[in-house]
């Protein structure tokens, strides 16, 4: 194998990775925002009659997104961004990357939604009684005794689903787009060199999601003070 | 103070309470006892509202509690619970856990809610353990933290459901004294509790409930030594 080229094109690269962080990071905050949001619409209790049209929505949201490729939904967005009449201004890379950053991030919205579940129902029932009959309204329990409770029940599933989206972000390829994925095909194509371009961009991934995964294992420890003794 | 009329809960087709009607008097410690599944716990938890009367009333200082218009969480400041399971909040020191609430309901000043909760830890006999979180106290001293948490919001009423029971023995006596103590500064109490020693010393009055009602009540020596009704004569028997 030879890496002499590394060097030579390592701006390539680390714009890759600029991109790839852009599309991750943004797509991370969107995603938890949708998210919690999915949550709460998932669990409304607004009904007419019997029926709970928020709960229909999410529920054929999440089936949709859960049950079709992420590579697909990015294509589609692509396609439905285009339709926006203003994007036309835009440079067609920026239309590029709202659409990946769309599709990702409402793709994972829907799995960290099931996790936001699972970690609130993981809070003993007995934790929103105490702080009901204290007089607290339900938002002040949920903001002060659930949810702190809650965040550290799923940090571990969100650091994998945060993950998943780093690694997700290299399909936002298939638009164009020179995250690292593509700029490994680039300069596969400029060094005639099949495996070690690959190589170097599977690094900077391991680098990114090694780093996320010891940033999530140090938010662990720190929350998990109240535990011990 | 309370005045519960006609009280009954349905969960689905079972009928848990059934027809429940008594007062507690300003300063009185009513004790609740009955078999496992008797609506006791049902019957105290109605009266804040953790679980909604299907029928009846619950006039509370004179304000309907169960009219859908009254203001549950004012309703609640004055109504201290106290659960079996403690449920202390875990990520919060014990001295946290008993500022929360003034601080954040009642809008206590932070300096305020803080001397009262130290005088609450010294009443508790806890002042050592300020600092300290629940998962590192005995359930002893969890009970206790969760007494003074909810006599932090000065509550007219406190209400205890089965506060001994998930407790090892020898930690019983601990949390009873503190009831004790309450009780004789004059606390109005509902006490549901299987601890008939306690019932009789500091009850001033005994429900004892079986399938949803009230079937016998009376002063602890009346109802203890001279029981009327068969059913409280055979439980009686069973746990004496």
């Amino acid at each position: 194998m030879d890496f002499s080229f590394a060097g030579n094109y390592m701006p390539m690269f680390l714009n890759g990775i600029k991109l790839t962080l852009i599309i991750s990071v943004i797509s991370l905050v969107l995603a938890t925002v949708v998210g919690v949001l999915v949550y709460f619409l998932k669990t409304s209790r607004w009904s007419i009659g019997r029926i709970y049209p928020l709960r229909i929505i999410s529920f054929a949201f999440i089936e949709i997104m859960r049950g079709t490729p992420v590579l697909l939904q990015i294509l589609v967005a692509y396609v439905l961004v285009s339709m926006i009449p203003s994007s036309s201004d835009l440079p067609s890379n920026m239309v590029a990357m709202i659409a990946s950053i769309a599709a990702i991030s409402l793709n994972s919205s829907v799995y960290i939604a099931e996790i936001v579940r699972a970690g609130i129902q993981s809070v003993a029932r007995g934790q929103m009684e105490a702080a009901r009959s204290l007089g607290m309204t339900h938002i002040m329990a949920m903001q002060e005794i659930i949810m702190p409770q809650a965040i550290k029940n799923i940090l571990p599933a969100i650091g994998n689903e945060f993950v998943a989206v780093i690694k997700g972000s290299s399909m936002a390829y298939v638009l164009g787009i020179a995250e690292l994925t593509f700029s490994a095909k680039v300069v596969q194509g400029a060094t005639y060199k099949g495996l070690e371009p690959l190589l170097i961009s599977a690094m900077f991934y391991l680098v990114l999601t090694f780093s996320l995964g010891r940033m999530i294992g140090w938010a662990e420890r720190r929350m998990r003070a109240s535990d011990s003794h | 103070m309370i005045r519960i009329k006609n009280l009954c809960k349905d969960f689905g087709e079972n009928r848990v309470l059934n027809n429940v009607t008594t007062d507690v008097k300003k300063g009185e410690v009513v004790v609740v006892i009955g078999p496992s599944g008797s609506g006791k716990s049902t019957f105290l938890r109605c009266m804040n509202l953790l679980e909604m009367p299907t029928a009846g009333e619950i006039i509370f200082e004179g304000q309907n509690i169960t009219d859908p218009q009254s203001d549950i969480n004012s309703i609640r400041t004055k109504l201290g619970m106290v659960f079996q399971q403690f449920n202390l909040f875990p990520h919060k020191t014990v001295v946290e856990n008993i500022m929360i609430s003034p601080v954040m309901v009642k809008k206590v000043s932070k300096e305020q809610a803080y001397t009262k909760a130290i005088s609450l830890l010294n009443m508790v006999d806890l002042l050592s353990k300020e600092n300290a979180y629940p998962a590192s106290l005995s359930g002893g001293q969890q009970q206790r933290i969760a007494i003074a948490r909810a006599l932090a919001m000065e509550p007219d009423v406190m209400l205890f459901d089965e506060p001994t029971s998930a407790l090892d023995p020898e930690m019983v006596g601990e949390v009873l004294n503190v009831m004790k103590q309450l009780a004789n500064d004059g606390m109005t109490m509902v006490i549901v509790t299987h601890e008939m020693g306690f019932a009789r010393e500091v009850g001033d009055r005994i429900l004892f409930m079986d399938q949803g009602q009230i079937l016998e009540e009376g002063i602890p020596h009346e109802l203890f030594n001279h029981p009327q009704n068969a059913r409280t004569r055979d439980f009686l028997s069973k746990i004496l």
